[in-house]
């Protein structure tokens, strides 16, 4: 009995690992070691062994699905269509132009090689110098050159997920809180708690007002912490925001400056959408309000930044801390050494973003194709009576599907996105894996595919959401029907008849891939 | 209300130590041969710079490997967009057939197990997590690299708590040095949750002795805790003896079946064999699968940049690029030590006779006013500001014994370090015919009696009068 529920414990565990076949082979040769299993477990800490990693969340589940039948034009065009990852794949040809034409930015090609050496031993945590002037420059220039960046105050990380890491480890002891606006990227529940210890308190926003960040839901938020007793350190938004695709007014940030000054905790802006706004109104940025006549503690003011959406480069791994606060800057610049740029990778990005002429044109074309896949995308939902929330930024549309619930509960909301996964085969994220709190709603990414990818899509979608037009109409009709012959057959539901016999996904698969995307040649 | 964090605010973060302190008063006057020839050289820098010739070429009759190109053809898109945590498989297939290469094939490794992270730093944080809790302690054998302080404790929480080596045996690990940091550890309340060694050592430079290694498994194994083996240098073993890693000791005894091998941990990096710290390329092997998914996860707090990734799988794959690379870099430091060596015996300095590693463990210890760590620093300041050599003191690698010093051979041209060898060399002079003759002659007679351990020594110029 108890070797067989270790076993259990064992074997689930390992398909939480995705080590599964791995696994499986060692309990099989080595049964001994099950007796020793919860000693094994009491070895590890206890960041190791939680769930704390946050992949056990629904938001990583479609990746899975994606992962084990992914979508091809010829060779699985029934394969699921990956509408989950929010990246950014418009602009590839430009970039790879660029490439071409400076064959030096690249240390390792015949005209870049004589720099190798010096590339490949400089480990310096300020990273280098040409490196944080490019990174500065791209920065102001994304922000039309209304503001100017310190160099000296770039700090690097591993990709913003090192950063949110690191900056919540300079400002916040375990225990401690930040507040975080819903709907947010789940990602933040393991960047910014899972070896930190800090915990993350919601700041409720809600679709009757478009999700404006109020006054009224931030006081009603730090006032739960304060009842709690739970130390609040500060306040995190993205802007443009993750997952609405909106950004803040001028009205709101200043608001936000305002309490965040008065309750004396730290703002934490991540702005890493920041050039992906693609139409009116202009993007601000938390740098740009600071300068303006408002009373502002600077040293409060963090911002987080990437070159992962706005350029595309997920894999390059460049993260940015900038703060206004030097001992954060000092700190954070210490905690680089964990999550350093590859030497490689700077190099490449110092020559790129140095280029003026290919930053305004890549800035400027990149806008242009993503305000143009997000006006097919929406006006092809709309054709369906599909709408989303009305947006001006990021890589997503924040789809309105409430209508289509069962109910307005979570479960009903879960049901509707399995099926959307198995039989409409497009991975979406569900709003509640963003901590949305009214059901219904999803995040659809449209800027990490091509055009025909999107068609075929929005042609699943609107194919969908007829059937259940049909469906609806039908049982209408069958009802009518009933009332009319008295008849007591039971009134069909609209997810019992569409939903598959299949057995529901679990949340654990046992699918040896991790859920980020491979790239596919 | 306090601001910001006590990480952000404590010292944990282990750069007011000298380590950091000698680094930064060389930036601040850094030699050069033509603009600088008075400025302080690096010595306190493990670096390997001595075998970049090697890379160069292979980079030059490889273009395609880092112009983004595969076949002629660009795969800069799929590079700019892999953000899998599990990394390339071609890069993590040719990283293991490194290591084992490197360990003269006598063992395998399966890249399933093995986890990228951003750095050997960022590997050994990893592992801290992964191990152990907040207050929970791992045991590391004294000297040892002083970034482990950082990288162990600092935002983890753990503690270090040391095994004392002495210089009676060459610092090598005793059973009941072990016993007596365990001992210490219980008495401190701290829970022991394993033991981290650096094989081949920093900063010693030795490899470890098969009895070592075998004492330390059967030590974890009784204990049942982790064992953490830091291999960053195992490219690095240039003379005999040869190389015995963590992993063939445990096979020569047949554990691959049982608990311990779950509990053994290894960290690598390209930062030393390779020469390349600015790419961040390290990695944590382990056959426990627990901690090879959680490290895995955590590994997106530190991934290895793609394009960094995809340019080294083909170098490393290259088998007669790596072959020819281990061999030459080894032959080139053996070189390098033995210069250093000599050098230092010429002015009358001797060394802990070492094997691997880019740098050299220096006894000092006559060169003491008083046998100190007091005038360890004093020593220090005086090599740093007056010799205008940047060398790291025994006491910031938490050595028991002042005296000894770091002094790297492998991040300079030859003749910087003819220059820092006659620097040294007239330093010496110039303290011997100095003032404090009677404390000299005092240490010069201790230093005798000491150098009658002479397996461990090689001293050789004391055989003469001090001048009066």
């Amino acid at each position: 009995m108890v070797i067989n529920s270790l076993l259990s414990v064992f074997i689930s565990h390992c398909i939480d690992s995705n080590y599964y076949s791995n696994s499986l082979r060692l309990v099989i040769f080595r049964s001994e070691m099950v007796f020793t299993l919860s000693d094994q477990h009491h070895l590890l800490s206890k960041i190791a062994t939680n769930d704390g990693h946050g992949e056990n969340s629904p938001y990583f589940d479609g990746w899975k699905a994606y992962d084990s039948d992914p979508f091809h034009a010829t060779k699985n065009s029934n394969g699921v269509i990956q509408m989950g990852l929010a990246e950014n794949q418009l602009c590839f040809n430009f970039v790879q132009e660029w490439i071409k034409r400076n064959p030096k930015a690249s240390i390792c090609t015949v005209d870049g090689v004589t720099q190798f050496k010096d590339i490949a031993i400089f480990q310096d945590y300020h990273g280098l110098p040409e490196f944080r002037n490019a990174v500065a420059n791209f920065m102001g220039r994304v922000r039309g050159g209304r503001v100017t960046f310190d160099p000296d105050r770039i700090v690097m990380s591993g990709g913003a997920t090192g950063a949110h890491e690191s900056i919540t480890f300079c400002l916040a002891d375990p225990g401690e809180a930040f507040l975080v606006p819903t709907p947010y990227y789940p990602g933040f529940d393991r960047d910014l708690r899972w070896r930190t210890g800090v915990q993350l308190l919601p700041v409720v926003c809600e679709s009757s007002n478009n999700f404006k960040i109020t006054e009224a839901a931030l006081e009603a938020a730090y006032e739960k912490a304060q009842e709690a007793k739970i130390k609040v350190k500060g306040l995190l938004i993205t802007n443009p925001s993750n997952p609405l695709g909106t950004i803040l007014d001028r009205e709101t940030l200043r608001s936000i400056v305002n309490f965040i000054n008065q309750k004396n905790i730290h703002l934490v802006c991540d702005e890493i959408y920041a050039a992906t706004v693609f139409t009116q109104p202009k993007f601000i940025s938390i740098s740009e309000i600071i300068e303006e006549d408002i009373e502002c503690n600077r040293n409060l003011i963090h911002i987080v930044y990437s070159l992962s959406k706005d350029m595309g480069f997920p894999g390059f791994r460049v993260g940015i801390i900038y703060s206004y606060n030097n001992a954060v800057v000092n700190c954070c610049r210490k905690m680089s050494s964990f999550g350093l740029v590859s030497t490689q990778t700077q190099h490449l990005i110092a020559s790129m973003l140095s280029d003026q002429e290919f930053v305004e044109s890549f800035i400027a074309e990149s806008a242009k194709r993503l305000a143009m896949r997000h006006r097919i995308f929406t006006r092809g939902l709309s054709q369906v009576d599909i709408s989303c929330l009305k947006s001006n930024a990021g890589l997503f549309v924040w789809m309105d599907l409430r209508r289509l619930l069962k109910d307005s509960t979570v479960k009903a909301e879960m049901a509707l996105w399995r099926m959307i996964i198995k039989d409409v085969k497009l991975n979406v994220s569900p709003g509640s894996s963003f901590h949305c709190s009214e059901p219904g709603w999803f995040r659809v990414c449209f800027a990490n595919m091509d055009d025909d990818t999107m068609e075929v899509a929005l042609r699943r979608i609107q194919t969908f959401v007829l059937k259940g037009k049909e469906a609806d109409l039908e049982v209408k009709r069958q009802r009518w029907r009933n009332d009319i012959l008295r008849l007591s057959l039971k009134p069909l539901r609209y997810d019992e008849m569409t939903m598959t016999p299949r057995s529901m996904m679990s949340p654990h698969s046992p699918i040896p891939h991790s859920p980020l995307v491979r790239a596919r040649t | 209300m306090k601001l910001l964090s006590r990480k952000a605010t404590c010292n944990s973060h282990g750069q007011d130590s000298s380590y950091f302190l000698g680094w930064q008063e060389y930036e601040k006057n850094p030699f050069h041969e033509v603009r600088n020839p008075a400025g302080i050289i690096q010595m306190g820098l493990a670096e390997n710079q001595l075998s970049f010739d090697i890379l160069e070429s292979w980079l030059a009759n490889n273009p395609d490997a880092a112009g983004f190109k595969r076949d002629g053809e660009s795969i800069f898109r799929e590079l700019a967009l892999f953000q899998d945590y599990n990394g390339l498989p071609s890069f993590k297939n040719a990283l293991v057939e490194f290591m084992a290469e490197i360990r003269g094939n006598k063992v395998r490794f399966d890249p399933n197990n093995l986890v990228l992270t951003a750095g050997a730093t960022s590997a050994n944080e990893t592992l801290m997590f992964c191990l152990a809790d907040p207050g929970e302690a791992f045991l590391l054998p004294t000297p040892y690299y002083p970034g482990f302080d950082r990288d162990l404790k600092w935002r983890t929480g753990v503690e270090i708590v040391p095994i004392h080596c002495s210089s009676s045996n060459g610092f090598q690990i005793t059973g009941s040095a072990l016993e007596e940091a365990y001992q210490q550890a219980q008495k401190r309340n701290l829970k022991v949750k394993g033991v981290l060694i650096t094989n081949p050592s920093n900063p010693l430079g030795t490899t470890m002795s098969r009895d070592e290694l075998n004492l330390l498994i059967s030590f974890v194994a009784a204990k049942d805790i982790h064992l953490i083996s830091d291999e960053i240098y195992s490219g690095t073993v240039f003379d005999s003896p040869s190389y015995i890693s963590i992993t063939e000791a445990l096979m020569d005894r047949n554990l691959e079946l049982t608990n311990v091998w779950d509990h053994v941990h290894i960290v690598y990096s390209l930062s030393k064999d390779l020469g390349l710290p600015g790419f961040r390329v390290g990695a944590i092997y382990s056959n426990n699968a627990t901690v090879v998914a959680a490290a895995t996860k955590m590994s997106s707090f530190g991934l290895v940049s793609s394009q960094t990734q995809y340019l080294l799988s083909v170098m490393l794959s290259d088998k007669k690029f790596t072959s020819n690379y281990i061999t030459e870099n080894q032959k080139r430091l053996k070189k390098r030590c033995d210069m250093l060596v000599s050098g230092l015996k010429n002015a009358g300095i001797g060394c802990l006779k070492s094997n691997a590693g880019l740098f050299c463990w220096v006894d000092m210890r006559h060169l003491l006013i008083s046998k100190t760590f007091e005038a360890e620093m004093e020593l220090w300041k005086k090599v740093l500001y007056e010799v205008g050599l940047n060398i790291s003191p025994g006491s910031s690698c938490h050595c028991t014994e002042p005296g000894w010093f770091r002094v790297c051979f492998a991040n300079m041209s030859e003749d910087t370090l003819n220059l820092s060898m006659q620097r040294i060399k007239s330093f010496v002079q110039s303290i011997t015919t100095d003032g404090d003759s009677r404390n000299r002659r005092q240490t010069v007679r201790n230093s005798r009696r000491r150098s009658l351990t002479k397996w461990v020594f090689r001293l050789s110029s004391y055989d003469h009068e001090p001048e009066r």
